[in-house]
């Protein structure tokens, strides 16, 4: 087939203008991943760098359970935190959609992403105060007489779950909203005049429609809440560790770049596989 | 009175007036670039240098030696002047051959408290490229308005359950090992790979009775919010600095001893403003400069000079616990001087323990 002048030039005003993003993609993406991997491959030894090919922090870390303890860790507060986010995102979603009247949605997703404006660091920090011993929320709880002794709520998984699940029901309704309002007033009508009761309808009708946006947040939720560093290290008081803190605690004081290469690199693994999964079943979703 | 201002006299003014900018700036423009700790970004310690040389300092500061020496192998030779950093990783700094010598004659040498002088860490061939300027102790503080006083006096109660759930272990694993070691009868100088199977057990035990494992922010944060009543670990460096505000808090060092942390501060071997350089470390183990850098902002520690105590007053002597320090000093130890193999041993050893 053969290429006329026309279709050539168009092909190098693509190239043109995927040339920027390329080159973006590469410089600070490809090189930088390459020049990782790599270094995971090398060995922290005798206090020195020894740039030879190895896959000894690989064996190290699947060969140590407290390091693969950090990769269950994640997984597990991970899933918690997703599925918490969802469940409070939903309903939020969803009363902004369809029980604020259209000249206060605006301001009622101001009102929920309110939040984001403030520092993570600070905000972690802020929930360090009002999870303590004698925050408000422990004394909310013995003034109402559920329970006798503060509860430990900081510095355990608890509070890292909280910490993050305040975060991403912000994130996670953002992307519902956006699904919610884009639906058609006429599915719900057509499953009422099919005699559809309105759980019905949410069950079979509006959840299933709204499933990507469920999961576009949840993904979102995924790769961040796994890779954060700050949430675990200053909520959850160091009684468990997640693994982006091993990953800096390669880095702190021995400077072991290779082991922490090779964690950061486990822990892409995991998200591309995160990926790759809601790649998969958002495409099924289409046929 | 009239007066006219020609277009040349104008032109004139303007070129005097840019050309005494460019003059100022051009002497102002000298800077010191030091890589440091986080209690020399003080003003109250950096500005009385910068006015009497004329000179801006330029701090970044990090936390942790691998922090620390990554920045430098990320900068150009030369970037950096001075460099404080942990008093047991000099000799790692020294090896990388980043720092410069130090001529004996311009440090207060006699002054520095002699438990301190570390010259076996600071010095190496006989030639001295570091000098220890401040120090102190990871060793209990703890609110003694919650806690009997004299239980802190023996480490052994953090293996009891009387404290239970109301202690914070400082999130570091070379002193706390360290002071594991000590708590069992282990001298920190002599620790070796068969030592750690009796520390980690003693650790593990820790571990059931605190409540958290937390760095130095939030270990204060605990201590100060009542969400814990000791802090093991902590020191002068946690609570001296907040007893004018909190006199409830207090510190001591128990019966078995403590570690003994120090900092110490160097030239770099690059850098192009050795003489500047010089004169800041100068300043810094000067007597004034020392009780600033004791009583700075981020946190207080015992000066490494003995003359610092002239310039203090007695209240933050009291705080630092500046009448005690010849005991302390006698029973206190060094951080473990550990190499490659056992550092990476005693990391794993304290990550068993986090996930614990």
């Amino acid at each position: 087939m053969t290429v006329t002048p026309l279709e050539r030039a168009e092909q190098r005003k693509a190239w043109g203008f995927a040339l920027p993003a390329l080159v973006w993609t590469t410089a600070f993406f490809l090189f930088p991943f390459a020049y990782m991997a790599a270094i995971s491959l090398w060995t922290r030894s005798g206090g020195k760098i020894v740039a030879t090919w190895t896959l000894d922090n690989y064996a190290a870390f699947f060969g140590k359970s407290h390091l693969l303890k950090a990769l269950l860790n994640s997984l597990e507060v991970t899933a918690i935190v997703t599925v918490i986010s969802i469940l409070l995102a939903y309903p939020l979603a969803w009363i902004i959609a369809e029980r604020v009247p259209k000249r206060w949605q605006r301001m009622a997703l101001i009102m929920a992403i309110l939040p984001f404006w403030t520092s993570y660091v600070v905000r972690s920090y802020s929930w360090l105060l009002v999870l303590s011993k004698g925050g408000v929320v422990n004394q909310t709880l013995i003034w109402a007489g559920l329970v006798a002794e503060p509860l430990q709520l900081s510095a355990s998984r608890t509070g890292t779950v909280i910490g993050f699940v305040h975060f991403f029901v912000m994130l996670l309704t953002l992307t519902i909203y956006a699904n919610l309002v884009q639906l058609s007033p006429n599915y719900r009508r057509a499953a009422a005049d099919l005699g559809a009761s309105g759980l019905q309808t949410f069950r079979h009708v509006i959840l299933p429609l709204t499933l990507p946006g469920i999961m576009v947040g949840a993904f979102l939720t995924f790769v961040l809440c796994i890779g954060d560093y700050i949430t675990p290290q200053i909520l959850g008081g160091n009684n468990e560790l997640l693994l982006p803190q091993v990953i800096m605690l390669q880095l702190g004081r021995r400077a072991d770049f290779p082991m922490a290469a090779a964690l950061s690199l486990v822990l892409m693994a995991v998200v591309t596989l995160a990926y790759l999964f809601c790649a998969r079943w958002l495409k099924m979703e289409r046929t | 009175m009239k007066m006219t201002i020609t277009a040349a006299a104008v032109r004139r003014l303007l070129l005097a007036t840019a050309a005494c900018a460019l003059s100022t700036a051009a002497v102002a423009q000298e800077e010191l670039n030091a890589l440091v700790w986080c209690d020399h970004t003080d003003p109250a310690l950096i500005e009385p240098f910068e006015k009497a040389n004329d000179v801006k300092v330029n701090l970044k500061e990090y936390e942790g030696t691998g922090a620390g020496l990554s920045i430098v192998e990320q900068s150009r030779p030369g970037d950096w002047d001075v460099f404080v950093i942990d008093g047991v990783d000099v000799p790692r700094a020294i090896d990388m051959d980043l720092l410069a010598e130090i001529p004996a004659g311009r440090l207060p040498a006699d002054d520095i408290f002699p438990e301190v002088r570390m010259e076996a860490n600071n010095s190496k061939d006989g030639k001295i490229y570091a000098v220890t300027e401040k120090f102190g102790y990871n060793t209990i503080s703890y609110d003694k308005t919650k806690v009997d006083p004299k239980d802190m006096e023996d480490l052994s109660i953090f293996w009891s359950d009387k404290y239970k759930g109301r202690i914070a272990l400082y999130d570091y694993y070379l002193p706390m090992i360290g002071l594991t070691g000590l708590a069992i009868g282990k001298t920190t100088a002599e620790l070796t790979m068969d030592d750690l199977p009796a520390i980690k057990e003693k650790l593990f035990e820790m571990k059931k009775v605190a409540r958290q494992v937390s760095d130095v922010v939030a270990s204060q944060t605990a201590l100060v919010t009542g969400e814990v009543d000791i802090i093991l670990g902590g020191g002068e460096w946690v609570t001296a600095g907040l007893m004018a505000e909190k006199p409830n808090l207090d510190w001591t060092v128990p019966k078995q001893g403590a570690l003994r942390w120090a900092q110490s501060i160097g030239v770099f071997k690059d850098s192009a403003k050795q003489d500047l350089a010089l004169k800041f470390v100068e300043y810094i183990l000067s007597p004034e400069g020392q009780a600033k850098l004791a009583t700075s902002s981020c946190y207080w520690g015992m000066p490494a000079n003995a003359k610092a105590g002239e310039h203090l007053t007695d209240q933050q002597k009291t705080a630092l616990r500046w009448d005690q320090q010849p005991e302390y000093l006698r029973t206190t130890q060094l951080y473990p001087v550990v190499d490659a193999e056992l550092d990476a041993a005693m990391q794993d050893v304290w990550t068993e323990m986090l996930q614990q």
